[in-house]
């Protein structure tokens, strides 16, 4: 059989002009948003926002001066002189057996209960330490991380278990952040990597970067990326985390580190990761809200330049494309998210954003002119 | 001759000896420092006492359900024969009980066993136990049977259970004490009221919530706050769901106990909301010289025309006429829980019925309401037109009164105060505690503010009082309790010796923190080497009388001294302090003489700066929680 070299030339240019297509075709299906923003000027608490949490249609914001309620379009806020704990809310979790919501702050833990506030303090409970991380529910246990060390909270019993570097493996005992699943609980520990729990054996274990405390990669995908954890985000049994220097991704036998030079993260720096799947997660960082669908990215922020809204795909090959977008979340520096159905919440440095999902008819004219005739193309030849 | 001599002798000798033994036993009885009945004594006196304290009605109006707290059992009433036709056991001191809405099963709470006996309404027989919380109360079921809501008041929440597998699923936050429910008439809402007020900072008006919980979500979504409230009982709603009541104590704490004679002690009031009343009142039920003590049991007539309320202190039923109390309250903007000259223009009768009367319940035609006489083992049947009682149910308890059921009538009748205005039972609700701190003393504002203490197992606990002025209970309950706080006659060296009789018979409820096998677990065993440790974490011997175990020592954890840990406040008149018992201490917060530590923690972390109080400021926060878990166990 003789082979036609046009034929092959023309089937190769038409392969990678499908593959390029597709490509751009996938970069276009990222999630876009039509981004509105709250600050004190429409009555968020507090412009800084360390924390945010979806109720159904009920958005609490931990800001540094008071906790927020976003409730039928309308702001409240709490503070101590309404009974909570401090003013500072770092971290925010909801017990959705109970409708419950405890409260991470600088002068301990508060539980917001149906508007009543109960105050938890390294004073007046079993509580480690006042400043409050981060909190998780795991059934009725609350799990604490705090600046020194882990709190465990039975909620029916009212017994308190505190774990540090006394009865595990915690080197350092600045807990930053935690996430409680059925089967594990994971700490991440500023500047001690990460920390696991096993429920079924009570037995604890450490993860570290296996290049020290360094900043060196020497061995990427052979561990934790750095030992300045700042979350942990455990989900269909995959473990994601953040730090300073990078990101993690652990199934329990591999790790995947992501680094703005091979990845689409804006900054190493991170605040937050919360994985929607095994697959997909937003990272916070203070570059930009990026998001990482198992093979493309996209970040969505004010252009760090001009400041204006900016949505950035990279596809599998690295190719970055800048999407048109009219509105970006409130600043670039974003501290953590949380899902509503299809929407988004951001905590940012300057307000609160909610990232109202657009689907279907969001591609400009252009857009999808250009992606049909590269179709096209590669059809007809 | 001489064997006469010897006859008479022998025969003057004994009636000398029987004289003696009279005499002494005279004496025993009219002296000031009476003993209680001894433990014999009172096993031949312990009859077995029903203690009714609430009702359900069969689904076929036919048989009347009733609780019997002291008998651990239901009794069952034929309403036609108005005859007991049975009674079926359930666990220890049971206090509520509801039907399911097709009527085959009654649920029970048991508080003392922590669980739900289900009886089967046709055979009479428990057939399942369920677990709850600590101390479950006041039980409802949906409207579809599906779940069953009880409220636990020991663990301060309420476990939701579902009746399919008669599996707790989960326990929602209620407030301290939760102990009464009430379903709405649409069966969307649960309203749930508590017998001790939240927790609060030291010297501020009590505050006490009715939490409403969202059937459908099985959540908490609303308190409504109820300011300047303690004790809070029974809880209904009218038919139309415009209107709800709960009858409730509010206390007046924070003023020296000077003024008895001007009503400063206690205001027995009833709050009101609802859309009738566009939100929340509440409205005395005193009058200028009688009150009502004790407010307990509530029902509304469903066409909104009357409420009723028992007043457990009282002995009577008061009658409500709801338009007018309506009518009253609109054209009063500004509070009047205080005004005594406010429940004339509502309250249309009171009817006197038997001794502590507690629940209440209306036939499902209103014409009749039953009212149980706890401590007379009857139900008083009034006629809910002519306001009179028609009938009484005779339950079928022992026909005779002994020492103990005497002291226990006396404990919780409000009748021996001046006016009526409050018992032994209004501080020590249940015969427990109020959770409340008084100031007790005609010394000035906010001086020797004293936490009320426990009444559990008190023989050989002695002196008494938190500065242990009192040596023994007869001058604890007599002349202290007679003459400045009821301000009326003596009790009699009988009433006296009853009292005290029953106060000692109270027992310890069960500590639910130690493990049915008596073993500790490893923080507990932790904690208790803390507790009984004689040196420090350096090495130092720890003085003996600054060791845990040295003043909190013997069977009820007390040496019986008053010492100084350094605990006094500027405002004591000495800093000098009852060393106290610590069993069940965990029931008992707050802490401190004066109530000022909220939590058990707090007694080291707040107040014992110089370790004056133990030697604690070497513990590490993970053995100061260890203490504390076995200090629970005690």
């Amino acid at each position: 059989m003789k082979i036609n070299p046009r034929i092959c030339f023309a089937t190769l240019v038409a392969f990678v002009v499908v593959c390029f297509a597709t490509a751009v075709s996938s970069g276009q299906d990222m999630p876009r948003f039509r981004w509105e923003n709250f600050t004190t000027a429409n009555g968020l608490p507090d412009n800084h926002v360390f924390c945010v949490l979806v109720d159904g249609n009920r958005i609490w914001a931990g800001t540094e001066n008071g906790l927020g309620l976003y409730e039928n379009g309308a702001w409240k806020a709490f503070r101590p002189s309404d009974g909570l704990a401090h003013q500072a809310v770092l971290s925010l979790a909801l017990d959705k057996r109970t409708g419950d919501l405890w409260v991470g702050t600088m002068g301990g833990l508060s539980r917001v209960s149906a508007g009543r506030i109960d105050n938890f303090t390294q004073l007046n409970s079993g509580l480690s330490n006042d400043i409050v991380y981060g909190v998780g529910m795991q059934g009725e246990l609350l799990w604490v991380a705090t600046a020194a060390g882990a709190s465990r909270f039975n909620t029916r019993t009212g017994q308190w278990a505190l774990f540090n570097e006394r009865n595990t493996p915690m080197y350092e005992i600045w807990t930053y952040a935690v996430s409680p699943a059925e089967d594990k609980v994971y700490y991440a520990v500023w500047g001690g990597g990460v920390l696991e729990y096993d429920v079924e054996t009570d037995h604890w274990k450490e993860y570290d970067d296996p290049d020290g405390e360094t900043q060196l990669v020497l061995m990427k995908d052979q561990g934790l990326i750095h030992e300045i954890t700042t979350s942990v985000s455990y989900v269909d049994k995959i473990l994601w985390v953040a730090t300073y220097f990078g990101a993690s991704r652990y199934d329990g036998r591999y790790w995947h580190n992501f680094m703005k030079k091979d990845s689409g993260l804006p900054s190493n720096f991170m605040s937050q990761v919360k994985a929607v799947d095994g697959n997909r997660a937003w990272f916070s960082t203070d570059k930009g809200l990026a998001y990482y669908d198992g093979t493309n990215w996209a970040v969505y922020r004010p252009a760090l330049d001009t400041h204006k809204p900016e949505m950035l795909v990279r596809d599998a090959a690295g190719t970055v494309k800048k999407i048109a977008v009219q509105t970006a979340p409130a600043h670039n520096y974003i501290l953590g998210v949380d899902f509503q159905g299809d929407d988004l919440w951001v905590a940012t440095a300057k307000g609160l954003s909610h990232g109202i999902r657009q689907h279907g008819s969001t591609r400009s004219s252009a857009e999808t002119a250009q992606i049909l005739t590269a179709r096209k193309s590669a059809q007809k030849k | 001759m001489h064997l006469s001599i010897a006859l008479r002798r022998a025969a003057k000798l004994i009636l000398s000896a029987f004289s003696a033994l009279a005499a002494i036993f005279i004496l025993t009885l009219l002296s000031p420092n009476a003993r209680p009945a001894t433990a014999g004594e009172r096993t031949g006196l312990n009859q077995r006492y029903l203690s009714p304290i609430e009702m359900a009605l069969s689904a076929d109006g036919r048989f009347l359900y009733v609780l019997c707290e002291a008998s651990d059992e239901v009794r069952v009433v034929e309403l036609a024969s108005g005859k007991v036709v049975s009674a079926v056991p359930v666990g220890r001191v049971p206090r509520g009980i509801v039907l399911s809405p097709d009527g085959q099963n009654i649920y029970v709470t048991n508080a003392w066993s922590d669980t739900v006996s289900v009886i089967d309404a046709a055979s009479l027989r428990v057939v399942r136990t369920l677990s709850t919380g600590f101390e479950p109360t006041g039980v409802v079921c949906d409207r579809r049977g599906e779940t069953l809501y009880v409220a636990n008041r020991l663990s301060g929440d309420i476990s939701v259970i579902e009746v399919s597998t008669g599996k707790e699923i989960k326990r929602l936050l209620a407030g301290r004490g939760a102990s009464y429910l009430a379903l709405s008439a649409d069966g969307k809402s649960i309203y749930a009221t508590h017998i001790y007020p939240n927790a609060g900072a030291s010297r501020t008006q009590p505050k006490s919530e009715i939490t409403v919980i969202d059937v459908s979500r099985q959540i908490v979504v609303e308190r409504t706050p109820l300011h300047n409230v303690a004790g809070v009982f029974h809880v209904a709603l009218s038919a139309d769901g415009k209107l709800g009541v709960a009858a409730q104590l509010r206390p007046k704490n924070l003023i020296p106990l000077a003024h008895v004679e001007h009503g400063a002690v206690f205001g027995d009031s009833l709050t009101l909301f609802g859309s009738d009343v566009g939100g929340m009142i509440q409205i005395p039920l005193d009058e200028l010289d009688r009150y009502y003590a004790l407010p307990w049991g509530v029902a509304i007539t469903p066409d909104k025309s009357k409420i009723f309320v028992t007043t457990a202190g009282s002995e009577n039923v008061t009658a409500i006429d709801v338009p007018k109390l309506l009518a009253f309250a609109r054209t009063r903007p500004k509070p009047f829980a205080n005004d005594l000259s406010a429940a004339g223009n509502y309250v249309t009768s009171r009817i006197a019925v038997g001794r502590n009367p507690r629940g209440v319940l209306l036939s499902p035609d209103a014409k009749r309401l039953y009212v149980a006489n706890r401590l007379d083992d009857n139900i008083s049947v009034i006629d809910t037109t002519t306001e009179k009682v028609t009938a009484l149910i005779d339950l079928g308890g022992p026909k005779t009164t002994n020492a103990l059921r005497r002291g226990e009538q006396l404990f919780f009748t409000a009748d021996d105060a001046f006016q009526g205005q409050f018992g032994c039972a209004n501080c020590h609700l249940d015969a427990t505690i109020d959770g409340l701190q008084w100031d007790l003393e005609p010394d000035g504002f906010g001086k020797d503010i004293v936490d009320n203490r426990s009444l559990e197992n008190l023989a050989g606990t002695e002196p008494f009082k938190w500065n242990g002025g009192n040596p023994d209970m007869p001058t604890e309950c007599g002349p202290r309790t007679e003459k400045f706080f009821y301000r009326s006659q003596s009790y009699t060296q009988q009433e006296l010796t009853d009292v005290v009789t029953f106060v000692y018979s109270l027992p310890y409820r069960p500590n639910r923190y130690r493990l049915p096998n008596g073993e500790l677990t490893p923080a507990q065993e932790r904690g208790k080497a803390i507790f009984e440790r004689t040196k420090n974490k350096s090495g130092k011997p720890i003085p003996q009388n600054n060791q845990c175990a040295y003043c909190h020592s013997g069977p009820k954890y007390t040496n019986q001294q008053q010492v100084d840990v350094g605990t006094g406040k500027s405002t004591d008149r000495s800093p000098v302090i009852d060393v106290p018992q610590l069993p069940n201490v965990i029931y008992s917060a707050p802490y401190l003489h004066d109530g000022s530590a909220r939590s058990l923690e707090e007694i080291w972390t707040v107040f014992n700066p110089k370790d004056t109080h133990g030697v604690s400021n070497d513990l590490r926060k993970e053995e100061l929680n260890d203490l504390v878990e076995y200090l629970k166990t005690l």
